[in-house]
Formats: structure tokens, sequence, C-alpha cells
């Protein structure tokens, strides 16, 4: 029975991972192929070649529209941690009518489906003169990065000790001293989280990409590789594509890895009994 | 340093108020324990002190000057607190040198403020250290040490002692009073709900119940003198055995009858007790068996609890629920269900009112 129990967890476990992984297995498998050898089902690589990656790199603008995502992600990361901070100490941390109320519409707004609010936001942009910008995306994209990002943090501020928030009040702090010397070491872990994943939702979305850009040089790469055209119009460029779609998701991954050694709980222990 | 003087202070939230007009001066580099039952307003009125909270009505002055709307950091106070609180990313040496630090002190005063501290407090060795690192205790000895280091007008302790074990809360126990030694200028106020740190450590006690201040006194005065029934009980261990009894005058002098007691001839005459209900009070550790004294009490012992040095007898009062108390050497021979009269010297029985006031003999 125990032995029945292990076997079917572990079958769990491999269709999940082959579910998850093997699509991106096979784009890498599939970005080492040149010419015909595309279209052959593989599962294993038998010779590697290069060509798709520098087909990418070098024509066209995939490379800017690289660094255009970058720089849009981070942006929106840092933008989106500090406003989040600094709003879940006031939700958080100080009393004030209406506190609740303001929360649940910080919720409610994630609810919107992004196609909801495309048109508002496309006249908003227009009348605020972003329109082709990479400051477009970054506003656009603080729509759905802010909400999680404040509720999390303001859960996670709550669960602070006062007490820790009081001494510090005793040793002369200022509000913004508690919040950047003593809150934020502390809250390193949920920082870490929720910009990760603000990192990835800004990284990877393609609606407001497509709609509030039209130059191929203000691309962020979703939209690019989208767009990325082969020789003919009936040409799908299946290697390029699958090259281009490996060198957006590596970024990713190594930012996982290091940072999964940095979320590490337990990291108020010790400052306050219990 | 400083002396404090509180008028009429009031404390509400909402419209609950908890503190209700504290009047109270403490002198400069006294030690003042205020103590009471838990929500008795005690932790609050300490905060106030602080300046953690606002202050409802009433006045705070420091040396003469009314701080009712300064922040804690103005008003040169250090506190230490129940959970210790230090700060959990930093250093043992960051952490007592935070609060210089945002005062814009010199490195090399800060530097030596802190090693000073430490040594006081033998924590030296743990300087580099994170708060996690720690025992309990020397947790303990870093948040007192935080707060010598920023020298401070007014010390304030808010239970320090209470998450530490008994062996260890009586260790650091000595080791504050050592400290109120060394910081003989410092004024410092000390809030817990165990009357013996009140006790052993206070220069002046402040008793507080519901929000007023019931009695404040020397920790002799107030095992002697209480000012009322609460007082009484809350003061001394195992508390006072409170009975009530019939007063009466006899040639200028009392004479009380406890219920199912015998007659006692007081020395004094009792202003304004011409007779009537009064309680009677005597303490446990005043009565005993061998008859010294006059007879006060008589019953069946029903329960003996043996602490080695001394041991407690239980004595059953068919009038009322609560039994008799008596504090005896622990070396005497008494056996349960044994037949013992309870005698005392009657200088050491107390006489409250119906109110539960003192009635000074």
């Amino acid at each position: 029975m125990k032995l029945l129990k292990s076997i079917a967890f572990y079958a769990l476990v491999v269709i999940i991972v082959v579910v998850s992984v093997f699509p991106f297995y096979y784009a890498i498998l599939t970005s080492f192929k040149s010419g015909t050898a595309i279209f052959e089902v593989d599962y294993w690589p038998k010779h590697l070649s290069w060509e798709n990656y520098r087909l990418v790199m070098t024509q066209g603008s995939f490379p800017l529209n690289l660094l255009n995502s970058l720089f849009v992600s981070t942006v929106v990361v840092l933008i989106s941690l500090f406003l989040a901070i600094t709003a879940s100490f006031a939700l958080a941390r100080v009393r004030f009518r209406g506190r609740k109320l303001l929360l649940l519409t910080i919720l409610s707004v994630s609810m919107f489906p992004q196609i909801a609010v495309l048109a508002g936001l496309f006249e908003m942009i227009r009348g605020l003169g972003l329109y082709n910008t990479l400051w477009s995306l970054i506003l656009a994209y603080m729509i759905f990065t802010l909400p999680f990002t404040v509720w999390v943090l303001t859960t996670f501020m709550r669960d602070l000790p006062v007490e820790l928030e009081e001494a510090a009040i005793v040793d002369g702090a200022n509000s913004w001293t508690i919040v950047s010397k003593v809150f934020m070491p502390l809250m390193w872990p949920a920082l870490v989280t929720t910009g990760l994943l603000a990192f990835i939702a800004a990284w990877n979305e393609f609606l407001f990409a497509l709609t509030f850009v039209s130059n191929n040089d203000t691309r962020t790469v979703p939209v690019a590789i989208a767009l990325l055209s082969g020789a003919s119009e009936q040409e799908i460029p299946w290697g390029p594509i699958m090259a281009a779609s490996v060198i957006v998701t590596v970024p990713l991954v190594i930012l996982v890895l290091i940072f999964q050694r940095k979320i590490v709980a337990g990291l108020t222990a010790g400052g306050v009994k219990g | 340093m400083a002396q404090l003087k509180l008028t009429d202070v009031r404390k509400s939230f909402g419209s609950l108020e908890v503190l209700h007009g504290i009047n109270l001066e403490i002198k400069a580099g006294e030690f003042v324990v205020f103590v009471g039952p838990s929500g008795c307003g005690k932790s609050t009125l300490l905060r106030l002190i602080a300046g953690l909270e606002d202050i409802s009505g009433g006045t705070l002055e420091f040396d003469d000057e009314v701080v009712n709307h300064k922040s804690p950091a103005e008003r040169g106070i250090a506190m230490v607190f129940q959970s210790y609180a230090l700060y959990p990313h930093m250093t043992v040496y960051d952490n007592m040198a935070f609060g210089m630090k945002l005062a814009g002190g010199g490195q090399d005063e800060i530097k030596r403020r802190v090693r000073e501290a430490a040594d006081i407090l033998q924590i030296t060795p743990y300087l580099d250290r994170l708060p996690k690192q720690l025992s309990g205790g020397q947790r303990q000895r870093v948040a007192i040490g935080r707060a010598i280091v920023r020298d401070p007008r007014v010390f304030l302790f808010d239970e320090p002692l209470s998450n530490l074990d008994a062996a260890l809360r009586v260790q650091t126990r000595i080791e504050i009073a050592r400290l109120k030694e060394r910081m003989a200028d410092t004024t410092m106020i000390y809030v817990t709900h165990d009357q013996v740190e009140a006790m052993t450590l206070a220069d002046r006690i402040v008793v507080l119940r519901d929000g007023y201040v019931e009695q404040v006194g020397t920790p002799m005065e107030l095992y002697h003198t209480p000012a009322n029934l609460f007082v009484a009980q809350f003061i001394g261990s195992p508390s006072m055995n409170i009975v009530p009894a019939k007063a009466t005058t006899e040639a200028g002098k009392l004479v009380v009858e406890p219920d199912g007691g015998h007659k006692v001839n007081l020395n004094g005459a009792g202003q304004g007790v011409s007779g009537g209900a009064v309680q009677f009070g005597v303490r446990p550790e005043d009565l005993n068996i061998a008859g010294e004294g006059q007879l006060m009490f008589e019953g069946p012992v029903t329960l003996v609890e043996q602490l080695g040095e001394s041991q407690l007898i239980y004595i059953d009062r068919p009038e009322a629920e609560e039994p008799l108390v008596a504090k005896l050497p622990g070396n005497l021979e008494v056996k349960r269900g044994e037949r013992v009269a309870l005698s005392a010297q009657p200088e050491v029985v107390r006489l409250f009112d119906e109110k539960g006031k003192a009635i000074r003999l």
C-alpha cells in the first residue's frame, strides 16, 4: 500500500514535470536545428547549430527589443515596489478612515481583464503623449503589478511586530527611516517574491505591448517574437522564433535560481520573542 | 535625571476611558514601579509617558516642561520592551548604536558608548552576533544596553522579565537592581504585574487598579500601611487574610470580633469607628500556632503546602469560601485535619471600613 502510494506520487510528479517542461525542452531542441531538420521529430539533440541564434541576434531589431523588455520590466519592478512599500506601510500601520475600502478597491482593480481597460487606457496614453514610447508600457503594467504587490506587502507588513516599530520610534526614527532601515531589510523575502512576479508579468505581457507601441525599435520581446517573419510571407521562421523564445526565457530562469536562495524564511526569527 | 509630573492625566480609547485622571510626581533619579493586575492601565500609563500613545487629557511634565506633544526621542526616553523588540537584521552592536546614529552622534562617541554599555551588561563578546543567535536573557540585556547607550533622561521598562524563565528572571532582576545603583541619577519607571519585582526594585511603588492610582508609597509603606483593601491584598504573598468583623469600643480602646473568630483587643482607638461592620485583615506570616499574642481563630487544617523553609496551612472557615492562610516555619509538625489555634500580635491587625478604606489605629 505504502509502495503504491509512493509510486502514484512519483508518477504524478513525472506527469507534472513533463507537461510543464517538455514544451520548453522541445523549443530548445528546435532552436539548435537548421534547415529542413526542423520538420523532423527528434527527442534528443543530434548536432548543435548556432545558426538560429546568430540570425536572431544580428538581423532586425531583436537585440534592441530585448533591451526594451529589460528596461520596461526593471523600471516596472522598481516603481511598483517603491510605491507598494510606502502604500503598504500606510495600509498596514496607519489607522485612517476607509482603509479597508481602499484595500478592497485596490484588489478589485486586478479583476478587470486587460481587454476591458484597453480602449480607455489607449486614450489616456494618447492624451499623456506617451504613445509609441516605453513609458506607455511602464504605466500600463503598473495596473496589474501594483494591486498584488500592495496586497502581498501589506499582509506581510501587518505581521511584523508592532514593538519593532515602537522601538524604532523610541530610537528617534521617522516613518521613512522605519520603512527603509527597519522594515525593508525584514521584508526581503516578500520583496524578492513580489518583485519577481511583477518582473515576469511585465516581461511576458503581450496585449498592451502590441497596442501601445507601433515602432519595431520600441517593441518588447513578446511582440517582437510574434512578429518575426521569414524570407517570404508564407514561411514561418520556426528556428529563429524558438531561439528567441529560449533567449527570453533564460533571464527568468536565472533570476528565479538566484533569488530562490535569497528567499529565506524566518528572517524575523530572534528579534521578538514568540 | 528628569523629574516627572503628571497632572490629571487621562487616556481614552474611543469612548472608553482607561485612565481616569492620574496625579503623580516622580523625583529625579527615583526608581518607580507601576504595579497592578492586568488591565489596570499600568502599561498604558507607561506608554503615555514614553510618548507612544497620545494623552487624552491632563498634562505630563518633564522638568517643569510640558511634553504632551513631544515625540519619544524629543522627550529623551529609552524603553525596554517585554518582547525585547531588537532589530532582527542588525548585529548587537548595530542594535545598540541605531538610536545614536539617527541622532547623528560621532562615530567615536557611538563606539565608546556602545562599548561602555556592553561592558556594564557583559555582552561585549556578542557584539557581532545577530539577535537570533542569543538566548532570551542575553537578548533582554541587549535591549537594556540599547536603552543605556542613549543615555536617557527617563528609563522605561515594560515588563522586561515576563518572557524569561524563573531562574533567569531572578538573575536579570538582580542585574537591573545593580544597573539602578550604577545609573543612580537616571529616573526609571518599571511596569510589572509581579509584586516581588515591585517590592525588590522600587524606591516607590504606584499601585494601579482600573485606571485609578490606589496608593503610592515605598515598598514597606505599602506592606505595613496599605491604604485600602485592594493594596492590602495585592502586596504580599500569600495575600492578607480578610475577614468581616464587628468593631466595638471598650474603655476607649477598639475591640474587634472577626466572624467565626475570637475577640481581639487592639491598642489603638480607631478614629471614626465607634462600632459596626469592618473588615479585619491579618497577614499569613503574622499568624502563629504557638499562642504568641492574642488568640484570633481556631479550626481544622484542611491543607498543608510545605515550601521547605516555611509552610502554608489552610484553615476552612465555614462562614466564607476563602480559607484562612497562615505561613508557619517549615520545621513545625502540622498535619491535615489537626485542629489549630491561630494567634497574632494585635499591632499587625489592619482594619478597613465598609468601602475598603484603611482605618488608622
